[in-house]
């Protein structure tokens, strides 16, 4: 009887494992989302609203004056315009690619280097930027000693939107390979095939099927570029070591202030602003996905 | 739309010579030849890689013969783009563009021949009641099964009203039922409207219940082509009987016409071994089963019995050691299910007409 009793306990056990089992294999991840994500966001969010130790609205109203506004302004317009250029020139990088052998030497070359770009590109760029046109760069000097006067303007737009929209693009680029390429595989040569068949002329084809087939995925992907964009710092402040042009300048002068004491809840209200544009254009992504490409699997 | 009653008074004739394709060194077509009259349905048969898909991209000008011709309606196509071609294409799956309504999938090739909107629409709407989607016109694919998107497909190829419909194995990706129903759905339509058709598969039993001839492919040529009761009883080459149907090899000697297989004297079929000692292909339903009782011990063992509802099939085993003939019977399954391994039992031959070809 005893074994009767436990062998009908034994689902309702397995039932409670079961659903102990997956929590406890997530608890990693959950520590990890825990320390890198939501502690710091609330972090952003209270200190954003303290001044002294207490409640206040001064950083948020901070946010809304002439200086942050720029720079907020200069982001996005920086975020938009290189994941425009990176979206495009990526989209046809990508083609490229795919239209390749498969197994061909360019396309395994060309995805592995889009993943090492993507990190590391723009902050390499910089560099590689600054020592060549920058002021005082070598081909710069060449130039100016060759033709008498300096060929690049004073190279000083370098180091201002010119210049970070150049160098975003090193990485905005890559990323767009790399989030594209799916998609561009998705596209079967059935659906060419198909087309082709059915009387349609190249044109046609991408006109009628390729393009609406892959808009889609193309505008989520410039979406992320954008976010991604919005969200770098490393390849700004290499380039951009004074001034603070764009938000995630601002935020280092506002945390590195030695001039005005008392910055970092300005910081903070900087930084919530920063989550805030990103958490709505990742919420429009995942709209946009989700309506636009329920035909997609 | 009017009723037609013979096939020939509509469609087109499709003559393909002498095709050959090479790809590096594979000789995915070797020298096929194929004439398809007016209305006509064939069924391209063949194992996997012998060069069936090959032959339908070449007609629908998706894939260029290395040499050789393609005609249709007497008209030279080399050098026509498939988008000129007139031809209406089903793929094995997944060829529905996924964007777009099953109504927009089957008005598109409209839609690329300058149509308005009006007319292709009641086109779709008329093809889509002929393979039975009337109420389907406003979903989209990834609404509908696996045979729902073919018939969708087929719809689409036909809309057109192409001068030859071509079909890629369009059931190899369904399951068992469905096969059959579409199959026969196919064969239906393809009567309804007339038009001359490739069908390509490499499932006999699909090949001979479709068409009106079967070609058999056997590395990248033509081995035979002929209507499939014609080809069943009369395969001209071992690989044909091997193919269609099932076979034994059973050890036979020919002499004047005919065959002792079994210790029974058979008729030979045409492209037979003329005389002498041979290997005889003999179809499982020809392989006759008697029990024996009383302590007889037969000439064979029965070795296994798989139930296939009213027919089954027994397998025995003629002999020991390395003479042993293993061979497959299709009977009833009233006896059938009489038969348990390692009983004894009498098997023969029926007295119909065999290929004998030379032992290897
Ligand atoms: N694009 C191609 N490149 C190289 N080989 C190919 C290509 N297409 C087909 N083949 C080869 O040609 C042969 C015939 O292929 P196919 O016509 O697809 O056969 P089937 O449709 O009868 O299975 C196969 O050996 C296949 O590997
Ligand atoms: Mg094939």
């Amino acid at each position: 009887m005893a074994l009767t009793a436990t062998g009908s306990d034994t689902p309702t056990r397995t039932g409670r494992r079961l659903s102990v089992g997956p929590s406890l294999a997530l608890l990693p991840f959950l520590v990890f989302v825990g320390i890198f994500l939501i502690i710091p966001t609330v972090t952003v969010i209270v200190q954003g609203f303290l001044e002294n130790g207490r409640f206040s609205l001064s950083n948020i109203e901070t946010l809304f004056t002439g200086t942050v506004m720029r720079a907020l302004w200069k982001s996005v317009v920086l975020s938009a315009s290189t994941a425009l250029i990176g979206a495009v020139i990526g989209a046809i990088a990508s083609y490229l690619v795919v239209s390749g052998n498969p197994d061909g030497l360019l396309r395994r070359g060309a995805v592995s280097l889009s993943g090492v770009l993507a990190q590391f590109g723009g902050v390499t760029l910089a560099f590689a930027w600054i020592t060549t046109v920058g002021l005082g760069g070598m081909l710069q000097r060449a130039l100016e000693a060759a033709f008498g006067y300096d060929v690049f303007g004073g190279s000083g737009w370098l180091y201002d939107m010119p210049g970070l929209i150049l160098v975003y693009s090193y990485f905005q680029i890559p990323l767009m390979v790399i989030v594209f390429l799916p998609a561009l595989n998705g596209l079967r040569p059935q659906w060419r095939e198909a087309a082709t068949n059915l009387g349609a002329s190249t044109w046609q084809f991408w006109k009628e099927v390729g393009i609406p087939v892959l808009t889609p995925p193309f505008l989520a992907s410039a979406l992320l570029l954008f976010a991604n964009a919005f969200a770098a710092y490393a390849t700004a402040a290499i380039l951009v070591s004074q001034g603070q042009i764009i938000l995630p300048l601002m935020i280092r002068a506002a945390l590195t202030s030695e001039v005005v004491l008392g910055q970092q809840n300005l910081a903070f209200a900087l930084a919530l602003e920063m989550v805030v544009v990103v958490a709505v254009v990742m919420w429009v992504y995942n709209w946009y996905l989700k309506r636009a490409a329920r035909w997609l699997q | 739309m009017t009723e037609s009653p013979a096939r020939t008074e509509r469609g087109t004739p499709v003559e393909l010579t002498d095709l050959t394709r090479v790809y590096g060194s594979i000789h995915a077509l070797d020298g096929l030849t194929l004439h398809i009259d007016p209305g006509e349905l064939v069924a391209l048969l063949g194992p996997s890689g012998c060069g069936k898909t090959t032959a339908l991209r070449i007609l629908a000008g998706l894939d260029r013969a290395t040499s050789g011709t393609v005609a249709v309606g007497g008209r030279d196509l080399t050098g026509v783009p498939a988008n000129k071609r007139d031809m209406g294409m089903v793929f094995q799956a997944y060829s529905l563009f996924p964007h777009m309504t099953v109504r927009d999938n089957v008005a598109f090739g409209l839609k690329m021949r300058g149509r308005d909107k009006a007319a292709r629409n009641r086109r779709a709407d008329d093809m889509l009641d002929l393979v039975g989607l009337t109420e389907h016109g406003g979903r989209f694919a990834h609404q509908l099964s696996g045979g729902q998107q073919q018939r969708v497909a087929l719809a689409r190829a036909l809309a057109v009203e192409p001068s030859v419909l071509l079909l890629d194995e369009p059931l190899s990706a369904l399951d068992a039922k469905v096969r059959s129903q579409l199959r026969d759905e196919i064969r239906r339509v393809q009567l309804e409207v007339g038009t001359t058709t490739l069908f390509v598969t490499h499932d006999q039993e699909e090949a001979l219940a479709v068409a009106d001839r079967v070609g058999v492919m056997n590395q990248g040529r033509m081995d035979q082509i002929a209507a499939p009761a014609d080809l069943y009883a009369n395969p001209a080459t071992p690989f044909v009987a091997e193919f269609v149907g099932l076979n034994n090899k059973v050890p036979a000697t020919v002499d004047g016409g005919r065959a002792q297989v079994l210790g029974v004297s058979v008729p030979v079929i045409e492209g037979s071994l003329s005389a002498g000692p041979g290997i005889a292909m003999v179809r499982p339903e020809s392989v006759t089963v008697a029990e024996v009782g009383g302590g007889d011990a037969g000439n064979a063992r029965v070795t296994s019995v798989n139930f296939l509802g009213p027919i089954s099939r027994v397998y025995c085993r003629l002999g020991e050691g390395d003479g042993a003939i293993d061979l497959m019977a299709q009977v009833a399954s009233s006896l059938a299910t009489r038969l348990t391994p390692g009983d004894p039992v009498v098997v023969g031959v029926e007295p119909t007409a065999v290929l004998v070809v030379a032992a290897p």
